[in-house]
């Protein structure tokens, strides 16, 4: 974008010089009905809707019965017999470990990637997107096929047992692998933005290279750190394909499975499940202030703008080869081998580690199988309409609603920021159940429509729509608009010819990114979807969980090369709009 | 006494040239030679990517160099033969960074005290004498007032002198300025020049000080180094640097000069002046770089304050050398007021001259003078090749960012 210049708002209405009472009335009249109103008015209606109501539904039917306030649900959760007290540990021992598991991988791979000579960083860069392109259901299938104590690859090719992923550190090795480029791009981030002089002043001051460490480089890092833990803390506070996947055949619960499990037992006690959700939501909002309330003087170390500062790499000498070789094994480990062994079991009747005898029996039965088999159609079809819908759907109203909050000074338009964020935090299961809540009890009859599932992915990816609108439009020069205005364009003709094609690359990157997002959602999904109502994510949890492994990863390698292509329309878009696909 | 020997560095051209550069080493510094005296401020001056900043961080081993010795004193630093390579933070140097490097989460006081707090336990002194000590240098600096606020609410001219406060605290043998100036604007540039000049005389330190403002290396310098392509050209005082350039490149990138080029017709033994003449004129001047013969191409630099004007009042005489030594006639082309002086631009037949006089003298365009050149302040040096005094033009024209 060339128009970068700081936005103005606008005044809301031009003001006519007319004072007349009759003019005040028909101005206040002609304010209230213009198409413009009305546009901005419903999507703002649909944006509150989508954000408030799932909750609303949630807390109620939590904490009120028939007879009023009750903690009945609580008391099923957390009482006696529940377990709760280990599932609490695991789940804080599963989000933490990965947390710092991923953070020390990806602050050590970010200042390799900034600070040094380094070669071949260009495959960070690929490995930071194998979170978007493997999905984690996906990744979690690729570790058991490579870390079963068993038949795992790794484990047969060490001849014995390097890593049992059906146990909390490998659930923690899998997560945090997996999250690690998150880690990783925002510890990039904070590197670039650092002065390496501030460190090197210190070492002329005559500090050791530990005390500047200590002294100088963390504390400098802190905000960056912190917002690294938090982020990954509460994405694997809130992910459901690991503890699904492997956590529930190693028997180690955390919230998530035990709110899945809870609501695959008949009757459903959907009051247990909600009050699950609440501590889980609870314990992941408490995590996000936490955060903010930790960096709230993060701006201040950014006020001293590095000047003329231009890094130098540091140059390893003898290191560098083995840095190099670290780089390839960190690729290889996160991006080479987990897709690897998908194909590598997408092809066998049966699976089992490589050998000679197995690569004798190689054959593209699998693929035929998927092919042939109808629910994957109609789930891929499911999958593709879903996807377009919540993509179209959600760009639609951020785009809306960030002219709303970017360009005009309406009251309350902080508050639809505020309120269009929200969903970040809810966990997708959470968000599924809150679904639920509503629709059993609405008389839309939605329940058992693929727009259930439409409605929920809208509702999750709204704050992901938003990022890339509001960044769109805060990008876009006022008097573009203006002049539009100015030649005499109505508004939604100044919105629909200038400011929707200016903001054309943002969102169409938004756009590309929800609908790969969409794409491999699973966790609200699983609680909402009905049969014949199934999607690919779906598809690929029932056949896991009908032990066919094959299958599963034939589907998979569909999966990721479709993903590969989506992330790469993404990146192309995304690269000349500068927003970045990070999360 | 700081002695650097023939000291190579060379950068790996990976990066950002790795994919066009058949050859991927580039050499920053190529053979540089110097001793700094004790309370000396020594200057490395020269344009953007000479390799002056790469041989103050060598010295301050914040760069690893291929080859030479650094020694400081008895302590050697860096020798290429004995792999010598004392880290950074045992030269026991201070150093100001052009970015200032002041940590933003530390107060003002917490940042000048750094360099005392991470002493060895043994040699670190008390709370009480801590204090004293750095509250002293703050007082020096004139930031004794802010010691304890928040290092990023310091102005631009304020962190700079924390920078310096931080550097004098570990009371080092040797201080290294990287452009400390070239982050302020103007005004405030030109009052810390002669602030830097005071504290560096007064507390009698020995310094290094890189930077690509000729202004400011010849304000402040005892001594200048111009550096070009990785190698010192001329080392001398900033007198010497500016009226007796060796080269091309000083002339042009020190100061504003007319550059002339010619071939020398004349020498004479006595004096050791000579003529040059010109397709135009014919010039003398004295020879400050390395001699020449009678017949060698050469370069003329003639700086514009030596330019002195005179009203033509006859009138009549002719273009060109009027027949004494370095008197010649023209005619005013442009004239400029600048407040402290006046410029006029002179065309001397197809030549065109640049003088700088006092501004009680403001001669119109279009008006015939004479003028006349003090021959001894005329430098005849040996012509560099078209590519080396395009550099060192272009450099003075726009003082770019660091070197």
């Amino acid at each position: 974008m060339t128009t970068t210049t700081p936005v103005r708002p606008s005044p809301e209405v031009p003001r006519l010089p007319d004072g007349t009472r009759a003019g005040l009335l028909r101005r206040a009249r002609d304010a209230v009905l213009t198409p413009r109103t009305a546009i901005v008015g419903i999507c703002a209606v649909v944006v509150g809707y989508l954000a408030i109501v799932p909750l609303y539904y949630l807390l109620w039917g939590t904490f009120f019965d028939e007879h009023g306030f009750t903690l009945k649900g609580f008391g099923e959760a957390f009482g006696k017999g529940s377990l709760a007290g280990p599932m609490l540990l695991n789940s804080i021992e599963f989000a933490l470990g990965s947390a710092v598991f991923a953070l020390l991988l990806g602050a050590a791979l970010a200042w390799v990637q900034v600070r040094t000579d380094a070669p071949l960083k260009g495959l960070f860069f690929a490995a930071s997107l194998v979170p978007l392109i493997i999905p984690a259901m996906l990744y979690a299938i690729a570790w058991i096929f490579l870390a079963d104590p068993h038949t795992g690859v790794i484990n047969r090719v060490f001849g014995t047992q390097v890593l049992n992923v059906f146990s909390m550190p490998g659930m923690i090795w899998v997560q945090g692998l997996h999250l690690s480029p998150i880690a990783f791009l925002l510890m990039v981030a904070a590197f670039r933005a650092m002065d390496p002089s501030l460190e090197e002043a210190a070492l002329m001051s005559g500090a050791s290279r530990r005390a500047t460490l200590r002294r100088v480089t963390a504390p400098l890092l802190r905000p960056a750190i912190i917002a690294s833990v938090v982020l990954v803390f509460v994405q694997s506070m809130e992910s459901f394909e690991v503890p699904a996947i492997i956590g529930l055949q190693a028997k180690i619960y955390v919230f998530t499975s035990r709110i899945y499990n809870v609501l695959q037992i008949y009757p459903i006690d959907y009051r247990e499940a909600g009050a699950l959700a609440v501590v889980l939501l609870a314990i992941a909002a408490f995590a996000v202030l936490l955060s903010s309330w930790l960096s709230r003087h993060a701006s201040r170390y950014q006020t001293i703008t590095g000047k003329g500062f231009r890094p130098r790499p540091i140059a390893l000498g003898r290191a560098r080869p083995f840095v190099g070789a670290a780089v390839i094994i960190y690729f290889f480990v996160t991006a080479v081998l987990p897709v690897g062994v998908l194909l590598w079991a997408s092809l066998l009747p049966y699976y089992q580690a490589p050998s000679g005898k197995a690569v004798s029996s190689i054959t593209l039965h699998n693929y035929s199988t998927v092919l042939h088999m109808p629910l994957a159609l109609t789930a891929f079809r499911n999958s593709v309409l879903l996807g377009l819908g919540a993509a179209t759907g959600v760009m639609f109203l951020t785009a809306v609603v960030a002219w709303l909050i970017v360009r005009t000074r309406v009251p309350g338009r902080r508050v639809l920021d505020v309120l269009a964020s929200t969903p970040l935090v809810i966990p997708g299961l959470v968000m599924g159940l809150a679904v639920l809540f509503v629709y059993l009890r609405s008389p839309l009859p939605i329940y058992g429509t693929l727009w259930i599932l439409l409605i929920s992915y809208a509702t999750r990816y709204l704050p992901y729509g938003m990022r890339y609108s509001v960044t769109a439009m805060a990008q876009m020069n006022n008097e573009l608009e203006e002049s539009a205005l100015v030649c005499g364009a109505t508004w939604w003709q100044s919105f629909r010819r200038i400011l929707m094609p200016l903001m054309s690359s943002g969102i169409l990157a938004g756009w590309v990114y929800i609908l790969v997002v969409s794409f491999r959602e699973l966790s609200s999904t699983v609680l909402l979807y009905s049969p014949g109502k199934e999607v690919l994510s779906v598809l690929l949890w029932e056949q896991f969980n009908n032990g066919n492994f094959t299958v599963v990863a034939a589907i998979g390698v569909l999966m990721v090369v479709t993903l590969m292509l989506l992330v790469g329309i993404a990146y192309r878009v995304g690269l000349r709009f500068g927003a970045g696909t990070d999360s | 006494m700081l002695v650097v020997d023939d000291l190579v560095k060379t950068f790996d051209g990976s990066g950002r040239r790795a994919r066009s550069a058949d050859d991927t080493r580039v050499l920053a510094v190529d053979g540089v030679s110097f001793d700094v005296q004790d309370g000396e401020l020594f200057t490395l001056l020269g344009p953007s990517g000479c390799g002056k900043t790469t041989t103050l961080r060598s010295i301050a081993g914040l760069e690893r160099p291929d080859g030479g010795h650094i020694a400081l004193g008895d302590r050697v630093f860096f020798d290429g033969k004995r792999k010598i390579n004392t880290p950074a933070n045992s030269r026991r140097l201070g150093m100001v960074f052009q970015s200032y490097a002041i940590w933003p989460h530390m107060s003002v006081f917490d940042n000048a005290a750094f360099p005392v707090t991470v002493l060895p336990r043994g040699r670190r002194p008390s709370r009480t004498q801590l204090r004293e000590r750095v509250m002293r240098v703050l007082e020096v600096t004139d930031l004794a007032a802010m010691a304890d606020r928040a290092a990023t609410k310091l102005s631009g001219g304020q962190q700079q002198r924390l920078a310096l406060a931080r550097a004098l605290v570990g009371e080092p043998d040797l201080m290294l300025l990287d452009e400390p100036l070239s982050n302020l604007d103007a005004k405030l540039r030109e009052a810390m020049r002669f602030e830097l000049k005071r504290l560096q005389r007064e507390l009698g330190l020995t310094a290094i000080y890189v930077t690509h403002d000729q202004a400011e290396a010849l304000a402040m310098s005892s001594r200048i180094a111009v550096v070009n392509e990785g190698k010192i050209v001329q080392v001398g005082k900033p007198r010497e640097i500016y009226e007796r350039p060796a080269s091309e490149f000083v002339a042009t990138f020190v100061g504003v000069t007319n550059l002339l080029r010619g071939t020398v017709a004349a020498v004479d033994a006595a004096d050791g002046s000579c003529r040059v003449d010109t397709p135009d004129l014919s010039v003398w001047g004295v020879m400050t770089g390395s001699p020449l013969q009678v017949g060698d191409d050469a370069a003329v630099s003639i700086r514009p304050e030596c330019v002195q004007l005179d009203a033509d009042t006859d009138g009549a005489r002719a273009d060109g050398s009027s027949g004494v030594r370095n008197e010649f006639s023209g005619e005013v082309g442009t004239r400029a007021f600048l407040g402290d002086s006046v410029d006029h631009v002179i065309a001397v037949g197809k030549q065109e001259i640049r003088n700088r006089s006092n501004p009680a003298q403001s001669i119109a365009p279009g008006n015939r003078v004479v003028l006349r050149i003090d021959h001894t302040r005329v430098a005849v040096i040996p012509p560099a090749d078209q590519k080396t005094a395009a550099a060192g033009a272009a450099a003075t024209e726009t003082p770019g960012d660091a070197g």
